[in-house]
């Protein structure tokens, strides 16, 4: 009996020793003839490539460090900005795909088999070769809305400026933090007397309104710098001033939500047809409106079904984000996998910290999902 | 007749209505069709920002107009029911319609009507709309790669042969069903690599040979897709027995394993096949580029197939463990014979998920050097002869990748039909 639970686990250390001293060994060995050291003092060294897009001061007199920080920061960034659109698209859709409308139904359905089905890289392709490089050049380009131009380089739009940003962005966390300890009151106020605060135009009226008090107080200051044209040479136009934002940047966002977006639309489906219509009657019968019966019944378990699976795809779109490289948009993958490999020639230790930068983001978001799970689980008796 | 209140539709002036509310919708879609395609406006008189909405307008008016309960014109009940039950709903649809006019026709335009499919240059492209001389000439490539043109046959056999020893599966006598799992996870395998190994790969029987560096085109896609499915779903059950199993090395290693190749992007697993795999090997040996890339997407699919198999698994109620070891089976046993059955019959839908994933995600070997479809496209848009046909070139490879997969959800729906032996 004993054995029986020995033995597989001694063969399961074995096999997972071998293999790890197996390779150990070889890379020791192969290290050794081509006269690579291992080690990460590569990191400090200057770097001395440039990198087209970066949220950071970054230019090639920087570490790899430096370049490795850029590379993430846009990866961040890529991220940040598809989980928000796609977020809105997929519940829009979601919704959609259960209206009573049978075309707004349809179309739905239509979007969600459309886009699902196309490989993503495909499609990033597709945006970035093919549509938007049907733009007009910078000196045939229109007016958008009175300000931005949207042309072959990318989106110039109007950079903002501001003055004492650092008092508006402290306004701006006052302010959340006031709401958080707002709704909490009101929650306890509810549970106790049965009274409702109008939650949402207090939360509202402060979010805006502290923030805009800064500016009438007159220490935050905005203002806008737009793009202008400029002739570099004789063919060859620019945008100066505004804000320029790369094609790549913009092909890989509307692929990466239009792809993610199907799945969450799904999700959103899932969640709200796995509501029992008993409990839109029973919470209707006791005479809740119809705004109370989605926010105070049928939502809090909608949720419960919609976030999991939906977290599960915040964490694919940020993996995806990695194609990034195959349009050469510079994520960690292109930046650190790419560039700074063919540089050093670090192969283990890059392509190492590369995986360990996206298990620590997938390890992270588990381990709060996980917690989630567990503090929204129905507990039964 | 003299009361009549027209914004109060009702039954008994249905003829006054239908014959308004028609008119209305008709003069929407007119007024929207010269807006677009004639260039023609006819509601120029009013200001700029009510005259780009007229169609909405007239179009709301008109569904508002016929929105008559009980008529007893079946036509118009299931209309009302289904697209114009409100006035939100009938923008809504509305909208819906004039989208579709308005971009159905360029759309046509541009697939069929200004396109070319004669010729076989660049020239031959007159039209304005697609140019589909150029898949048309390229399309060899598409499918097969850089493999020689004269022996493409090659591959054709090869993939008849293997789709003919797939479907023998089917059309087993009753009395070797039993054995139809070996056959699938372990004999077709083997069968399939010898054929390609020695049909496609070549070098021997007085076939040329022709490196694995010149395959490519959509056929590279089905053998990847292939060999990655057959081999990520017997390890993803292990690693998903091995994740809930009682004894801990097993269980933790299991667990780390799965969660590791969750946690990476599939391109730095290629990167890592690549470029880091050959330091792990004894100098001197090579292992094909092929097969890296195809033990990298085993592994990577093999921990999600892994994840929603032991979804599954979570899923059979504890009575099935205790009724099977009641009757004296033991671990093997029991799993095979009453709980895997159970369990992978109620994750049908997620391993077609997982498996639709690898198919997709197949393109990205074009990261260690190998072209298949998506490759060879890019490769051929900078062939300086054929500038410029990037968008035929994408719309080409996105209908072949949505009719895979399409059929293949669609089949894993079947499927799940056929299994659901639910009481």
């Amino acid at each position: 009996m004993k054995l029986k639970k020995i033995l597989p686990q001694l063969l399961t250390i074995l096999f997972i020793v071998l293999i790890f001293g197996f390779f150990t060994m070889n890379a020791q060995d192969n290290m050794d003839t081509r006269g690579i050291e291992f080690g990460f003092g590569f990191l400090s060294k200057e770097a001395s490539f440039d990198i087209q897009f970066s949220l950071i001061d970054y230019d090639g007199s920087h570490s790899y460090a430096r370049a490795y920080l850029v590379g993430l920061l846009n990866t961040l960034l890529v991220a940040f900005i598809g989980i928000i659109l796609a977020t809105l698209l997929g519940i829009v859709i979601g919704v959609a795909r259960l209206s009573p409308n049978y075309l707004i139904r349809k179309t739905a359905s239509f979007y969600i088999e459309f886009f699902r089905n196309i490989p993503l890289l495909l499609q990033i392709f597709f945006w970035y070769y093919a549509a938007l490089r049907a733009l007009p050049t910078p000196e045939a380009a229109t007016l958008l809305l009175g300000s931005s131009f949207m042309t072959i380089k990318g989106l110039f739009t109007p950079a903002p400026i501001w003055i004492n940003f650092d008092v508006f962005f402290t306004a701006l966390v006052i302010a959340m933090v006031l709401i958080f300890f707002f709704v909490r009151y009101s929650n306890k106020k509810q549970e106790q007397e049965g009274k409702q605060l109008p939650t949402f135009i207090i939360s509202l009226a402060i979010f805006m309104g502290l923030p805009l008090l800064t500016f009438l107080v007159g220490v935050v200051d905005l203002s806008f710098s737009f793009p202008v044209l400029r002739q570099m040479s004789l063919s060859s136009y620019t945008f100066d001033g505004g804000m320029g934002i790369p094609p790549e940047l913009i092909a890989l966002t509307l692929a990466l939500t239009l792809y993610t977006a199907t799945f969450i639309a799904e999700n959103v489906r899932a969640g709200i047809q796995g509501i029992g219509i008993g409990q839109k009657e029973a919470a209707a019968s006791i005479g809740l409106k119809r705004g109370q019966v989605l926010k105070l019944v049928i939502m809090p378990q909608a949720l419960r079904i919609i976030i999991p699976p939906t977290t599960n795809q915040y964490l694919n779109l940020t993996k995806n984000s990695s194609l990034a490289a195959a349009i050469a948009y510079p994520d960690l993958v292109l930046v650190f996998a790419g560039t700074a490999m063919m540089q050093t020639g670090k192969a283990i230790e890059i392509v190492g910290i590369t995986m360990a930068t996206y298990l620590t983001i997938s390890i992270a978001i588990s381990l709060l999902m996980n917690w989630y799970n567990q503090r929204i689980a129905i507990k039964e008796k | 007749m003299s009361n009549v209140n027209i914004l109060k539709t009702n039954n008994k002036n249905l003829p006054l209505f239908l014959t308004l509310g028609i008119a209305f919708f008709l003069l929407a879609i007119v007024d929207f069709c010269l807006n677009n395609f004639l260039n023609i406006n006819i509601t120029s008189f009013l200001p700029r920002y009510i005259n780009f909405f007229t169609p909405l307008i007239f179009g709301v008016i008109g569904l508002h107009l016929i929105r008559i309960e009980f008529t007893g014109i079946k036509i118009l009940d299931n209309l009302n029911k289904n697209i114009n039950t409100s006035n939100f709903n009938a923008i809504l649809s509305l909208s819906i319609i004039l989208l579709i006019i308005f971009a159905l026709p360029p759309l046509l335009n541009w697939f069929i009507f200004d396109a070319n499919i004669s010729g076989d240059t660049k020239e031959a492209c007159t039209g304005g709309g697609a140019c589909w001389v150029y898949i048309k000439v390229w399309f060899n490539r598409f499918m097969y790669g850089m493999y020689p043109n004269s022996e493409q046959w090659r591959i054709n056999v090869t993939f008849i042969a293997v789709l003919a020893f797939t479907a023998a599966g089917f059309f087993v006598p009753a009395k070797f069903r039993n054995y139809l799992s070996l056959y699938y996870t372990i004999l077709l395998p083997i069968i399939s690599f010898i054929l390609i190994y020695y049909l496609v790969s070549g070098g021997s029987f007085g076939l040329e040979w022709v490196e694995t560096g010149a395959w490519g085109g959509l056929s590279l896609t089905f053998m990847v897709s292939f060999f990655s499915l057959i081999f990520c779903f017997p390890l993803g059950m292990m690693l998903a027995l091995g994740r809930r199993s009682d004894l801990p090395i097993v269980k933790y290693s299991s667990l780390s394993f799965i969660e590791f190749w969750r946690g990476v992007p599939l391109i730095t697993v290629l990167f890592m096949s690549a470029v880091m795999f050959p330091m792990f090997l004894p100098d001197g040996t090579y292992i094909d580029k092929l097969i890296r890339v195809v033990v990298a997407i085993t592994l990577f699919e093999a921990a999600y197939t892994a994840e929603v198999i032991r979804g599954g698994l979570q899923a059979i109620s504890r009575g099935q463990y205790d009724a099977a070891k009641s009757l004296g089976m033991g671990y093997w046993k029991l799993h095979i014979f009453v709980i895997l059955p159970q369990a992978l019959k109620l994750v049908i839908p997620g391993i077609a998920n997982t498996f639709l994933a690898l198919v997709k995600d197949t393109p990205l070997i074009f990261v260690v050097g190998l072209l298949e479809v998506v490759g060879m496209l890019n490769l051929a848009k900078t062939n300086p002869e054929w500038l410029g046909f990037s968008m035929e070139g994408y719309v080409f490879a996105g209908i072949i990748f949505w009719i895979i997969c399409f059929s293949m959800s669609k089949y894993s729906q079947k499927l799940e039909l056929k299994y659901d032996t639910d009481r």
